[in-house]
């Protein structure tokens, strides 16, 4: 294949990547920033989304459409339920020390992965996609459900983004993000933000994983990539930046992509891996923080 | 299976058992299988303990989807060998251990059968990674350990006396056998795909040799990193030229991996000649994989009943709990990894066969089970051999035997072609024999 | 460099020594072996300790330094034919040069950025394994010969002859890290975790402190990657992969970070916990997910760090 045709879908797949990365990635950033803990067991909620749309599309007769839509529904209620109740057994009797947080979801993710192999199984599970139909390109065919893919999640990010900056619930989180014992003292709940602010991130990653469920199926042990790139993508667009974790989404889904354009493959994921790397050496607060002092 | 007994271990203990056995495997192959219940009344005065094999399983990890079908065909094999009246008149009691697909905890779990379960021999270990970090502390602890994994680190002799692969055929002998029916049938211009590991090397240099040998030639090798999940963007890289494309994946990816790769193609694809481990444990029916009609996989055992299948054949599939279509009889969503987990049966029939014809009967004598393993030569069809007759090199501790093309038609697998054991032969490059017991 | 192990301090570490090295005559076989692998794992954990248990450095990427000492010790064996003492010594530089030049580069960032980019660097180290797997096995790793692993005539697969390898390793490793963090490096390091601002006020260069913590974390990180390779024969990409970055954090936090003994404690527990569990259940992660939510809800600071907390004010 020519070069063009070679980068514009390498550019496609970077945007399919990093849309889903976005979703994943925010629901880590809201949590990091809001509660400043990292949640470990956040590739597992979002792993968890993608199971429990196997199980609810499996569960929901009806054409494939319908059963989507039913798990895009159900996964993320439930996964969120399920975020909330750990942040209320766990997080918030350890007081979110950030240190024994680390401790307590690694043992989270021990257990989400367990039950999940236990319950549903070692197997990689499709889900079918609730629109087929194939974009032929003059140069190579596509898939059109990826497309929608890129749509989808860009909806639920205006959406959220929305919340955030424009309703009173976004406030009330910023308000306990930037300190947490003024706005306890205001008569904000701060207990109720936080068991919210971290059923949200579960939320949203667990989003991410139904739209990418009919693409790359539901496995119990694709959590642990999720986190890492969210992990990363968060850092890199600096924390508690809302615009720099879409920014950074897009800089690690696309830069993946592209630069393996140009390198045979292991050397390529060498170079993003490094790349990253050097953009945080150059700017430690990231792409959009603020630099310290 | 014909036994000859190693000379020295003649010269030095002919017992009265040892010496039946010897006219048991004169007798011939598969007579000595069928009769092995008979044997039993021989062993008098031995110990009524079970004989333990530690079961190195992977059931966490990425190797759980084969970990989970190779526990159910140990547990079958076991069953009917107790039923039948275990191993010279011993009960077989498996003792698993999950080794959570990694080295680090594979070598632990070996020291743990050999110090703390007692484990006469060990047994079941499918990836190389693990099965290289684990061989050193088989050899340590001079604890016999038959590994069902294909690789080619048995046969290379980069392991150690103690550790045999009689069950399953290794992939340089696999990929050299398909080089000549893929360049005379499907085309001589071949792009590869496979994965960046050790495994997928074995798959580069042993095919891009084989192929050249056929006058043939690999014109691009696409190595797909082992953290990658999503396959679409290596694709492009495949040459309009190719004639043949040629994939083996492994992992949880394969799905998404075969399915992308319909999409690129669509209707107008090279031919595809793929390895079955692209799609172990998935179902040829999934939505997406439409586009996989009319192209061919190697399988070493048959996933799909075959008209011509054996009687050994159908009493394997029902003892394991797997209908004509290789899927689970109690629920057909669950495919099995066919072509893998037989090694399983075949292995532990091969154990017992071993241990009967050195007269096993405890850890003491585990140079002897060595010696007789290295002394099994030919390895006859059988129920206890249902994927067909193998030769057994005791020098590389390796099995050869037949592998199988199948082509996809009506949404199932059926062989096209049947490979000779001689189309898998290759120089020894090895001699675990002359390594100290 | 003034160095202050009060008396009380030198004898409980002692004292665990002693312990440890008695307890080869009583452990039946099975657990003399494990035994000598967890001294080896302590090692590694000791060594993480230093960067983050004392001076805050919350690395994510250990895993390069200890695979550096592996990979130091396993190719030059397997590609050199050096026996065990030159390849250890030769795994050994190999942390050094990788956690110093390492430093100099990933130090200009702190916090959560620093976390990033050990995790990248780490995770560019393993692909450089796989990318040169010609001279590596990749993932697959390699056996190192049994005959290279000799020391003086003293095969190192012997059981006896590996636990007493291991335990020097461990003593030497543990008796340094006390004298280390209880000197005025030591104090400085611990300032700096606690509050860098003002110690760099307070005149010190905080950079050239951190880079010798992190070098001093790396290498003790390294000799237990070394001596994994020679005791155990086995060098492999696994043990450069993310989840061996994860083990000697989560092995300091159950321990308690920040106490010197807390990491052989941790690693202890968490080996045993795993090995008990899976005899009684084949879903034994999820009670070993549970005991560690469990643990940390009871001893928030690990089991030594609470114990300091609580008890025993002078713990080190």
């Amino acid at each position: 294949m020519d070069l063009g045709p070679f980068l514009f879908l390498a550019t496609l797949e970077g945007l399919v990547t990093a849309s889903v990365l976005a979703l994943t990635a925010l629901g880590l950033s809201l949590v990091f920033g809001v509660m400043r803990v990292v949640n470990v067991a956040h590739g597992e909620f979002y792993m968890l989304g993608a199971v429990i749309a196997w199980f609810t599309a499996a569960t929901v007769p009806g054409p494939a459409a319908v059963s989507f839509l039913a798990a895009i529904i159900v996964a993320p209620i439930a996964v969120g339920a399920l975020a909330a109740a750990t942040d209320w057994l766990i997080l918030k009797r350890i007081n979110y020390n950030p240190e024994a947080t680390i401790v307590a979801t690694i043992g989270l993710l021990y257990m989400i992965q367990q039950a999940t192999l236990t319950f549903y199984g070692p197997d990689a599970r499709p889900v079918e996609a609730p629109i087929v139909f194939r974009i032929q390109f003059p140069w190579f065919g596509y898939s059109g459900y990826k497309i929608v893919v890129i749509g989808f999640a860009i909806l639920v990010l205006a959406l959220t983004w929305a919340v955030l900056t424009r309703s009173k619930l976004g406030l009330l989180m910023r308000a306990t993000q930037y300190d947490r014992e003024t706005a306890q003292a205001f008569g904000i709940p701060v207990d109720i933000v936080y068991a919210g602010v971290f059923a949200a991130g579960a939320m949203l990653a667990a989003i991410g994983a139904v739209l990418i469920v009919p693409i790359r199926q539901a496995h119990y042990l694709m959590g642990g990539e999720a986190l890492l790139l969210s992990f990363i993508v968060v850092i890199i667009g600096g924390l508690g930046s809302l615009r720099g974790t879409i920014v950074a989404a897009l800089f690690i889904g696309l830069s993946d992509g592209i630069i393996s354009v140009f390198f045979t493959p292991i050397l390529a994921k060498i170079l993003a891996t490094l790349l990253v790397a050097c953009v945080l050496i150059l700017r430690p607060q990231g792409l959009f923080g603020r630099a310290p002092g | 299976m014909k036994i000859q007994k190693p000379s020295r271990l003649a010269v030095n203990s002919v017992t009265r058992r040892s010496a039946l056995k010897g006219l048991g495997a004169a007798a011939g192959a598969s007579a000595v299988l069928s009769a092995a219940p008979g044997f039993v009344r021989y062993s008098q005065a031995q110990s009524s303990e079970p004989i333990k094999i530690g079961f190195q399983v992977h059931r966490t990890g990425i190797g759980a989807s084969y970990g989970r079908w190779y526990e159910r065909v140990t547990n079958a094999a076991a069953k009917l060998i107790n039923d039948e009246g275990g191993i010279n008149g011993r009960m077989v009691e498996i003792v698993p251990e999950d080794d959570g697909t990694d080295p680090k905890r594979g070598a632990e779990v070996v020291e743990k059968f050999a110090t703390r379960h007692n484990c006469d021999v060990a047994f079941g270990t499918l990836f190389s990674h693990v099965v290289i970090g684990s061989a050193p502390a088989a050899g340590e602890q001079k604890l016999p350990y038959f590994v069902v994994s294909e690789g080619y680190h048995v046969a290379s002799g980069g392991l150690n006396r103690y550790v045999f692969q009689p069950g399953i055929t290794d992939v340089r002998q696999q990929i050299s056998s398909m080089a000549p029916w893929v360049s005379q049938n499907l085309g001589k211009k071949v792009t590869m795909v496979y994965p960046d590991f050790a495994f997928g090397h074995d798959h580069r240099d042993f095919f891009s040799k084989a192929i050249a040998a056929q006058g043939g030639e690999v014109l691009e090798l696409i190595p797909i990193p082992p953290t990658e999940s999503s396959f679409t963007r290596y694709f492009p890289r495949i040459p309009s030229a190719t004639e043949v494309l040629y994939h083996v994946m492994v992992g949880p990816g394969v799905l998404t991996f075969v399915k992308e790769m319909g999409e690129h193609f669509g209707s107008n694809r090279p031919e595809i000649f793929g390895f079955i481990d692209s799609l172990e444990a998935v179902d040829i029916n999934s939505p997406g994989l439409e586009f996989l009609e009319g192209s061919h996989f190697w399988e070493a055992y048959p996933r799909y009943k075959q008209a011509n299948s054996s009687a050994h054949d159908a009493l394997y599939r029902k003892a394991v709990g797997i209908d004509d279509s290789g899927a689970s009889t109690a629920d057909p969503k669950d495919v099995s990894t066919a072509s893998h987990m037989f090694g399983c049966w075949e292995t532990l029939f091969t154990i017992k066969d071993a241990m009967e014809a050195s007269g096993y009967q405890s850890t003491a004598d585990r140079g002897k089970l060595i010696e007789a393993m290295e002394a099994i030569t030919t390895i006859a069809e059988s129920r206890e051999h249902p994927q067909g007759e193998k030769l057994f090199n005791g020098k590389i501790h390796q099995s050869f035997g037949k592998q199988h093309i199948s082509k996809v038609a009506g949404g199932r697998l059926d062989v096209v072609h049947t490979t000779s054991l001689e189309d898998g032969f290759y120089e020894p490059e090895a001699d675990y024999t002359t390594q100290a017991l | 460099m003034s160095n202050s192990v009060s008396p009380r301090a030198l004898v409980l570490h002692l004292g665990v020594l002693v312990i440890l090295f008695a307890l080869q005559f009583v452990l039946p076989p099975y657990h003399n072996g494990i035994a000598a692998r967890i001294m080896v794992l302590a090692i590694y954990a000791i060594g993480y300790n230093i960067a983050f248990g004392y001076t805050g450095l919350l690395s994510l990427g250990h895993a390069m330094f200890f695979s550096a000492g592996m990979y130091g010790a396993g190719m030059s064996a397997r590609l050199l034919e050096f026996a065990a003492p030159s390849a250890f010594f030769v795994g050994v530089i190999c942390a050094i040069l990788a956690s110093c030049l390492f430093g100099l580069l990933a130090l200009r960032t702190a916090g959560v950025a620093f976390m990033i980019v050990t995790l990248m660097f780490s995770q560019a180290a393993y692909l450089v394994i796989l990318y040169f797997n010609n001279v590596t096995r990749g993932d697959e790793g390699f056996v190192i010969e049994r005959t290279l692993r000799q020391i003086g005539g003293l095969d190192l697969a012997d059981p006896v002859v590996r636990y007493n390898a291991a335990f020097v390793l461990l003593a030497v490793c543990l008796i340094g890290s006390l004298y280390l963090v209880s000197s005025s490096t030591g104090r400085v390091m611990i300032a700096i975790r606690e509050n860098e601002e003002r110690t760099r006020m307070l005149g010190n260069n905080i950079f050239a402190y951190k880079l010798l913590a992190l070098t001093a974390s790396g290498t003790v990180a390294g000799i237990g990657g070394a001596a994994y390779a020679l005791l155990f024969g086995y060098t492999g990409a696994a043990f450069a992969e993310i989840q061996y970055s994860i083990l000697p954090l989560l092995w300091t936090l159950v321990g308690g970070a920040g106490t010197t003994l807390g990491p052989i404690l941790g690693t202890a527990a968490m080996f045993y916990l795993v090995d008990i569990a899976s005899e009684f259940t084949s879903a034994y992660l999820f009670f070993v997910g549970l005991a560690l939510v469990l643990m940390i809800l009871l001893l928030p600071k690990g089991v030594l760090g609470t114990v300091r907390e609580k008890f025993v004010r002078w713990l080190p």
